[in-house]
């Protein structure tokens, strides 16, 4: 039932899109009708996968005869898909809500407005596919609707780059996935889940898929080094649609590493496959933030800070993986508890923060750190939800973000009991690795935030922002509920992600309602125990206490003067920190080692009057070794090949009937 | 009844960190002021400090946000509470199971979240270069800190501080790891309380502060706030070392008058021995460059990283 009622959202998602297209005429009522329904049918899907979550059940499969015709189109609700179609859907219909107000600035939108709803429609039906054709055709849909909303400013060069390497890299994710898939699938071709669960395969074939599946799944997700993309890409789309990309799209890609890894591959990981996914987590984690924290741009800040997240979500995957296959259900299921756990906070505190920059972009018309600040005065309701969303995403009690971390952290003390000596070895890595990324993720958003909204502003458009309307107010507020109510009450979120986790691992975390005060306790009381409720009440009634206090019985008088500094005299904004300036400390302790960083000062010799400047040059290891030797291969290749434009059909056919011997040749040889 | 009497100790602590903060800082200042053959002020100057603080008007900067006049309460709450968790004389409170030794270390993050953004508030320079240099600090500090709880956490199987506690009291013998920890935590708790050499309390060189330029700004009772917090962190610093490697005289929750008495005077000498080994430490070394720091703390964290990587090999033995 609840299949074919999300499968109904779904057509009227893809339907919307249509009407979007011949009516793109229609202007601001085309903007509120699009946004209107997606808002509805996302509601509708929220619905069905929370219902579906919360009600333990068999999963329900529902077969169209679409697609393949010897298998047509396969769809299956379970715990895992249901608890993605709730953090897909939590996002989408948040970012629906946000449009409503901040679609109105959109210039151009016919070119937003076709492929919002088929975007969210293709996320849904990937989440929701039983075979692997359903799922590529979905997948693919879905990276063509985002690529399509990328390009929405095409004019400006930097966006149609951005577009250009997402569609590279979507393509080649997308075609590691097809072969991953061909490899599970076997030589008879099983395309149906279904078949592929049953089917045993060689552990040779297995290292495979894990291979490919990190490749095709990760470069979707972020993971360093396939993440390239990802900062050009996110930042250049709609505020909304960046929220989108980065809350929910890469969790669909996270959704598609676990159907693959935890359920599909069956029996066939061994411990040896959690190595890579853990460094590979590791490394993301702390690259991406360290990145994160260098950016002068508002938007690409928090893409690189998703790059982290997901980092840390593979972390706990890693972790999963590794316990399960060395026999530890319990532990395993404390990891991959941590890990969706993590994957829904992010979604919720990183849509919050997009939406939040959306707003500061559609205020002041600027995204780069330097034309900003103060707009805590001028916008005090967004500058509150974003508080509450940087304090999140920083893992600080009692926010959200500390829960998972702190679940992360509890599954890394327990792997001590792993048997095998490299994992014994690299988990105290990871967690030095996670540790770190944690404290620099402070950094980032302290930076981000002190410079966005506090202190002066840096530039007229900044001192001139107006507070953003109201619908997109709604939007904040609902997200910044949601992450102080998934902080508080932890162990709820938890009992809800146990069926999933119960289907994956085969075991679950303890049931945490039952516990008195509403404490978490992965493992036992001596061991740990977190109550964010309770923190969140003494914090509370602390510094209430404190403010009574001393309001009754000191002083509560106030006079206000310029401000001091020093008795430093000069006014102007410019003497404020800048971005550059903020994380040069940070810059000079870890980029110059490991990013290259080079400052360099450029003095104009005396007597002449020209100014001095002062350069940062920041490079990309990840662009400088892989992908430029990989482009310069490339362009190599196709000059190589550049005369076979040239030659007569003669030469064309005996081409033709080479490559004919050749293959019935090999084909010969072969069998 | 027992309920009652739980929360009566529970209280009992909150309010004697609270008391007990200015203190320690009073004497730090005192026995520092002696060793450099200065007469110094009395023990009890904090607590004259705190009140004339109190009692005086708020000086607010023009464009100051309602963020700037709030976060000296937040850091207040989130250093006390973090304080009150800290096992001092007994182990085993009412409430010592609602946060374990991480919760504890974030919440001192989050007092530092709202410090650093406060000094971003105002918009000076000042607050910006204090600002900036505290993250850096802390980027470093806090894994490093976090390597340590591994450390202890995977010696005593537990990260709730009252149970560590318990584990490290009935004996863990000496190990390599736990030697490394200690000389670890001890450099990331001068590091978090802006001692010497890291940042000196005491200065009034702009160029050279970091936590006094991120409250240049904040006068009266504002001030007096972050004063209270900053001598909390310090308490509580003390008392986590006291609390783990030395927790021999620690009541238990259930225990009488008695046990209580001696855990107060034990935890009342581990402080005075801790104040003097913090004056003679910082009086006989020089404060380094910021960028020495790096340094300094990476030594910190990798002697957490070593601790941990230790633990985890010879777990099989």
């Amino acid at each position: 039932m609840a299949t074919v009622l999300s499968l109904a959202a779904i057509a009227i998602l893809f339907a919307t899109s249509g009407i979007a297209v011949v009516m793109a005429r229609a202007g601001a009522r085309l903007t509120g009708f699009v946004y209107g329904v997606c808002l509805a049918a996302t509601t509708a899907l929220l619905a069905a996968g929370a219902v579906r979550l919360l009600s333990a059940g068999s999963a329900e499969t529902l077969v169209l005869p679409l697609g393949l015709p010897w298998i047509g189109a396969n769809f299956r609700l379970d715990a895992l898909s249901a608890l993605f179609l709730v953090i897909v859907n939590l996002g989408a219909a948040a970012a629906c809500l946000y449009a409503l107000g901040y679609g109105r600035h959109e210039t151009e939108p016919a070119r937003v407005l076709p492929f919002y709803p088929a975007f969210l429609a293709a996320m849904n039906l990937v989440v929701l596919a039983d075979d692997a054709f359903t799922f590529l055709l979905s997948w693919e849909s879905m990276s063509l609707a985002s690529w399509a909303l990328v390009m929405a400013h095409h004019r400006v060069a930097e966006n149609a780059h951005a577009g250009y390497v997402y569609l590279v890299m979507a393509s080649a994710g997308t075609l590691a996935l097809l072969l991953a898939f061909g490899l599970l699938a076997g030589p008879d071709g099983h395309y149906a889940f279904g078949a592929i669960r049953g089917a045993a395969i060689s552990p040779a074939i297995a290292a495979g898929v894990l291979f490919l599946v990190l490749i095709g799944a990760g470069s979707k997700a972020g993971l360093y080094p396939l993440h390239a993309w990802l900062p050009l890409a996110h930042p250049a789309a709609p505020s909304h649609v960046s929220a989108l990309m980065s809350g929910v799209m890469t969790k669909v890609a996270i959704y598609g590493f676990i159907r693959v890894v935890f359920d599909l591959a069956g029996a066939a990981p061994e411990w040896w496959w959690s190595l890579p996914v853990l460094a590979l987590g590791a490394v993301t984690a702390t690259m991406g933030i360290l990145y994160a924290t260098l950016q002068s741009d508002l938007k690409r800040l928090l893409a690189y800070s998703t790059v982290e997240n997901v980092g840390v979500v593979f972390i706990g995957l890693g972790l999963a993986l590794a316990f399960k296959t060395s026999g530890m259900p319990a532990v395993a299921a404390l990891a991959m508890t941590a890990g969706l756990f993590h994957a829904l906070n992010h979604s919720l505190f990183k849509s919050l923060l997009f939406f939040g920059a959306g707003s500061v972009l559609a205020a002041t018309g600027a995204r780069e750190l330097d034309k900003l600040g103060g707009l805590i005065h001028r916008m005090p309701h967004t500058a509150m939800a974003v508080l509450v969303g940087v304090v999140a995403i920083s893992a600080l009690p009692p926010l959200n973000g500390f829960a998972s971390e702190w679940l992360t952290f509890q599954a890394i003390l327990l792997s001590p009991d792993l048997p095998q000596w490299g994992l014994k070895i690299m988990v105290p890595a990871v967690g030095a690795l996670l540790a770190l990324s944690a404290a620099l993720v402070a950094a980032a958003f302290i930076k981000a935030y002190g410079i966005v909204f506090l202190g002066r502003p840096r530039s007229p458009a900044a001192g001139n922002a107006r507070e953003t309307d109201r619908f997109s107010r709604a939007a904040m507020f609902i997200l910044a509920g949601l992450c102080l109510a998934a902080g508080i009450l932890p162990g709820l979120v938890i009992d809800a992600l146990a069926p999933v986790v119960h289907d994956m691992i085969g075991a679950h975390m303890p049931t945490q309602s039952a516990i008195p005060w509403l404490s978490i306790v992965p493992v036992g009381e001596s061991r740990s125990s977190y109550n964010g409720l309770l923190v969140f009440i003494f914090i509370g009634i602390s510094a209430l206490a404190a403010v009574y206090g001393i309001h009754r019985f000191a002083s509560r008088a106030v006079r206000t003067a310029p401000a001091w500094d020093c008795g430093f005299p000069v006014a102007d904004p410019a003497t404020q920190y800048s971005a550059g300036s903020f994380s040069q400390p940070i810059r000079r302790v870890f980029a110059t080692p490991i990013f290259r960083a080079r400052e360099e000062v450029a003095m104009p010799p005396p007597g002449d009057l020209s100014l001095a400047r002062f350069n940062v040059h920041l490079s990309d290891v990840a662009w400088e070794t892989l992908y430029r030797p990989l482009a310069s291969a490339v362009d190599f290749a196709a000059m190589r090949l550049n005369h076979f434009q040239f030659l007569t059909i003669r030469r064309y056919l005996s081409l033709v009937f080479a490559a004919l011997v050749t293959l019935l040749l090999v084909l010969a040889i072969w069998s | 009844m027992v309920l009652i009497r739980d929360l009566a100790v529970q209280g009992v602590q909150m309010l004697l960190v609270l008391a007990m903060a200015p203190l320690l800082t009073g004497l730090v200042r005192k026995l520092k002021a002696r060793l450099m053959r200065r007469r110094g002020a009395s023990v009890i100057q904090p607590y004259r400090d705190l009140l004339r603080l109190l009692r005086k008007d708020v000086v607010l900067a023009e464009n100051a946000s309602p963020l700037f006049r709030a976060a000296p309460y937040l850091i207040f709450a989130f250093t006390w509470v973090a304080a009150a968790l800290v096992p001092t004389f007994a182990t085993g409170l009412t409430f010592s199971w609602s946060a374990d030794l991480i919760a504890i270390i974030a919440l001192l993050g989050g007092a530092r979240f709202f410090l650093a953004l406060a000094g971003m508030d105002v918009g000076t320079a000042f607050g910006g270069i204090g600002t900036s240099r505290e993250v850096m600090i802390a980027s470093l500090a806090e894994p490093a800190m976090i390597m340590i709880v591994f450390t202890l956490a995977l010696v005593a199987g537990s990260t709730q501080l009252s149970t560590v506690a318990a584990v490290f009291d009935s004996g863990v013998g000496l190990r390599v790891s736990l030697g490394l920890a200690l000389i670890a935590l001890v450099m990331v708790a001068i590091a978090e309380n802006g001692r010497v050499p890291i940042d000196n309390p005491a200065t009034h060189l702009e160029l050279t502060m970091v936590h006094e330029s991120m409250i240049l700004e904040y006068s009266g009772r504002h001030l007096a706030l972050i004063e209270l917090a900053s001598s909390l962190q310090l308490l509580l610093y003390v008392s986590l070392i006291a609390c783990v490697f030395a927790p021999w005289t620690m009541a238990s929750a259930d225990a009488g008058a008695g046990a209580f008495a001696f855990g107060m005077a034990g935890w009342l000498g581990k402080l005075a021995a801790s104040a003097a080994l913090l004056a003679v430490f910082e009086t006989s070394i020089a404060k380094m460059r910021v960028f020495r720091v790096p340094v300094f703390l990476g030594a910190s964290l990798m002697l957490g990283l070593l601790g941990t990587l230790l633990l985890f090999v010879t777990k099989s033995f």
